[in-house]
């Protein structure tokens, strides 16, 4: 685990990147798609969150303000869309383009060519998706999990979002492809599996889960296209389908879908807290264990969200105990963090201060996950808010707040330059306080039966939502701050040491800041 | 802990700079577009024609770059083994593909259709839509979607077409065996067996989806059954397309001399795909044909 070699010289052949127009267009090196990657997801993360403060606008009160009941749905599906697909996902295949090969210590990701078309697919499928909005009878409005037969009402946008989720896919496979075979054959000599850093561990195993399940969310969309164009009746009873298939094959994608999401934040937050705690991580093998059993368990776990359609008793029973089966990796990993941080030398720098409240809120919405797994409590909870506060729980001071993390943790290794590392405290400490008057009043809201995605709501839910509203615009705005440090940081700033931070460990400390064009042109040994 | 000798002087290969993929992007694009204004039924033709193309010129100037660097011996056993890890779980998302429609498939055949037919506890569209459909397969569902059709007998074209591929199966292999062993004449002659055999699945298979649809009344629109069976010997048979046009392109440099005893991944991925199409076929003969 204590991948450590002192600086190698970097061969003389370390070019600089070509001083071209083209260059990010033809680009084959690893740092440059990452950074095209993060940039991307930055920008998608505020047209996704302009359309969460759209949804939170009219939900600030009850009755219809702003804006039509279409139009509020379609925010609903685009912003789930926009989020998933081209924010939280893109930010991660960038850390891993930009920290994989050096942490491992190898010249680039082993397929530079395909690693350029894995990025430049998701502009093309973003623009044909967020195109939707301005086509006749705007954009899909069923929700992002698609399910029929409501889904195949869409107008016009209907194949635009089939065929958007195609493009993604195909991103994502072969995105994927590449880190494994990265992993698997450009690892520095001696560094052995259980040597790898968590980060390339958990995206490693994240990798496997979306080769995995996004060819069958292509399956799932294609078969989609055809009821709705070519007369098939996979989803139409009268033809002898089941609309309740597309929701088992879409979960089936769905829930290692929502690993795929988080993985790769539990490997983030692996490498920052030993930092700051200046301990070894506690427990690495269990944590990489734990990682593949959460990765097991999340193929056998997907009718937990179908609990209310009406399955056999037998099939809800077994979902239940697998889906809680879950909470024992977790806890694991959980309680590594914990006993990392026991006794450690402890300071507070904004990575380890988002990795902490990542911890923290992580675990609420773990736990509220442990509420949702039980069948009978389900059957109340299902599509209320309360499902909505659980899986923002974590997914924005989960996922999110793990990729700020990672930003703030690598930032100075990526641009050579420091930020204000005051400024980037008070933007966790506003985060932290405004993500959670956003989400935790919507736990009572659900509790007390407030159904999920819709634009009007009885009167005895005003308060909380007009609270849960003012968090949204006051976390919505604070982001901003986010991207003041970060574009502020990549054009200037203090030049940042080699190391960084103190305590910090890794192959990726021993190059310079920012690391030459190419990096590891010639591998370290580890020992 | 720490260490400063350098393990290996080997570099790996890291193209510098290329405009392959974003071609591609801009080809899968224009084929998207395309396709999507055919389905709304606003024209879509030509951007449909110009996505296809554009691909076709991408996939050939970047395989061309490839090739070029291989025959020039640009690559090491390590950049081998890189491709050989992506065309291993290549095949694999591939395989993840068609799961989704065998799902389909059998969720359809042990779970939707029993249920519509009343089986179960909660039988209730059962009892109140369709009380009088009886599950069998094959079936296009109680309201008869479709129409009345005859399902695809297993004897006969599919089990033909089953030899086809199997026998295929075995030219590549003795091509690849020759190749091993440095018989050049030999691998020409099973690659262009193989191929021949591919080519000759897919012409069969037309010929059996013309005589369902005009003969047997067994359409996209035949409910659960026609639905299956389409998209499954479909997405196949484009496969299978594909797969033969890949070894095509191995023919031809064949042909003109690529490819040495020890030297040839080009050639192995195509037949491992081509492997992956036949067992993928053998799993549709027993579930989609015979059972």
């Amino acid at each position: 685990m204590n991948a450590q070699a002192v600086h190698v010289d970097h061969d003389d052949h370390d070019h600089g990147p070509p001083n071209s127009g083209m260059r990010w267009i033809t680009t084959t090196n690893h740092k440059d798609i990452g950074t095209l990657y993060l940039l991307f997801s930055l920008l998608m993360f505020f047209v996704g969150g302009l359309m969460a403060l759209i949804i939170r606008a009219e939900l600030f009160k009850p009755g219809l303000q702003l804006v039509n009941p279409d139009f509020f749905n379609q925010m609903t599906t685009m912003h789930a869309l926009v989020m998933i697909f081209l924010a939280v996902m893109p930010a991660f295949v960038g850390l891993a383009n930009w920290m994989i090969p050096i942490m491992i210590g190898a010249p680039d990701m082993a397929l530079p060519r395909m690693n350029n078309w894995s990025f430049w697919i998701l502009p093309f499928a973003s623009v044909i998706l967020i195109s939707t909005l301005f086509v006749n009878g705007g954009a899909p409005a069923g929700g992002w999990t698609m399910y029929p037969p409501l889904v195949l009402q869409t107008g016009a946008s209907f194949p635009m979002l089939i065929f958007a989720v195609h493009l993604l896919g195909i991103s994502s496979i072969m995105g994927s492809i590449n880190i494994i075979a990265t992993i698997m054959n450009m690892r520095a000599p001696g560094m052995t599996y259980m040597k790898m850093p968590l980060f390339v561990w958990t995206w490693f195993i994240t990798a496997y889960l979306l080769i995995a399940t996004m060819p069958v969310l292509a399956g799932a969309v294609t078969m989609l296209l055809t009821d709705k164009y070519f007369g098939t009746s996979f989803f139409s009873a009268a033809g002898g389908g089941d609309p309740v298939m597309f929701q088992h094959i879409f979960w089936f994608f769905g829930h290692p879908e929502v690993y795929i999401l988080i993985l790769p934040a539990f490997g983030i937050v692996s490498q920052i807290i030993p930092t700051f705690a200046r301990k070894p991580l506690f427990g690495y093998s269990s944590m990489v264990y734990a990682t593949a059993s959460i990765a097991f368990l999340s193929f056998i776990v997907w009718a937990h969200h179908m609990f209310t359609v009406g399955l056999a008793v037998e099939a809800e029973l077994f979902f239940m105990f697998a889906t809680m089966l879950i909470a024992v990796p977790t806890g694991v990993k959980v309680f590594n963090w914990v006993a990392t941080m026991w006794k450690g030398s402890m300071t507070f720098e904004t990575p380890m201060l988002f990795a902490i409240g990542f911890v923290v809120m992580f675990t609420i919405g773990g736990f509220s996950g442990v509420m949702l797994a039980m069948t009978p409590v389900d059957f109340q909870y299902h599509d209320t808010y309360f499902v909505v506060a659980h899986f923002h729980y974590v997914l924005v001071p989960g996922a999110v707040f793990a990729i700020m993390a990672a930003v703030y943790y690598w930032l100075p290794k990526w641009t050579g330059h420091m930020y204000n590392d005051k400024l980037g405290r008070i933007h966790f400490w506003i985060s932290a306080v405004f993500v959670n008057i956003l989400f935790f009043p919507q736990h009572f809201l659900g509790l007390a039966g407030m159904p999920r995605r819709i634009p009007d709501y009885s009167v005895q839910f005003a308060d909380f939502n007009m609270i849960s509203s003012i968090g949204a615009f006051g976390f919505g705005f604070s982001q901003l701050l986010f991207a003041y440090i970060v574009i502020s940081t990549i054009r200037k700033g203090k030049q940042a040491t080699d190391i960084v931070w103190e305590g910090a460990k890794g192959l990726e400390w021993t190059l310079s800041s920012p690391p030459p064009y190419h990096s590891f042109s010639v591998q370290p040994v580890i020992k | 802990m720490a260490n400063t000798q350098h393990a290996t002087t080997q570099h790996y290969y890291v193209p510098s700079s290329t405009i392959w993929p974003f071609i591609g992007s801009v080809g899968l694009a224009l084929l998207v577009l395309g396709i999507i204004r055919m389905l709304n039924q606003q024209g879509g033709t030509i951007l449909l024609f110009m996505g296809i193309a554009t691909l076709i010129y991408m996939l050939y100037g970047w395989f061309g770059e490839v090739i070029r660097e291989s025959e020039s011996r640009t690559y090491t056993r390590w950049e081998d083994r890189s491709f050989r890890i992506g065309m291993s779980w290549f095949i694999f998302s591939e395989v993840m593909f068609f799961a989704a429609f065998f799902g389909a498939l059998f969720y359809a055949r042990h779970l939707s259709v029993p249920w519509l037919g009343g089986a179960g506890e909660e039988a209730n569209t059962h009892e109140w839509l369709w009380n009088s459909f009886s599950a069998v397969w094959p079936t296009n569902g109680p309201a008869n979607v479709g129409g009345s059709f005859e399902a695809m007998p297993a004897w006969g074209l599919p089990t033909l077409n089953t030899i086809i591929l199997l026998t295929s199966g075995v030219t590549v292999t003795w091509a690849h065996h020759s190749l091993k062993i440095g018989n050049r004449q030999n691998l020409i002659y099973g690659l262009a067996m193989t191929v021949a055999l591919g080519f000759l699945f897919v012409g069969l298979q037309m010929i059996e989806y013309s005589h369902a649809y005009h003969e047997m009344n067994l359409t996209l629109k035949s409910g659960i059954y026609g639905s299956t069976f389409y998209l499954l010997t479909g997405f196949h048979g484009m496969h299978v397309t594909l797969g033969a046009i890949m070894l095509t392109v191995i023919l031809v440099r064949s042909m003109k001399g690529h490819f040495t005893a020890s030297n040839h991944f080009g050639f192995e991925a195509a037949a491992w795909y081509w492997h992956f199409v036949d067992v993928v076929w053998l799993i549709l003969f027993v579930f989609v044909y015979w059972l």
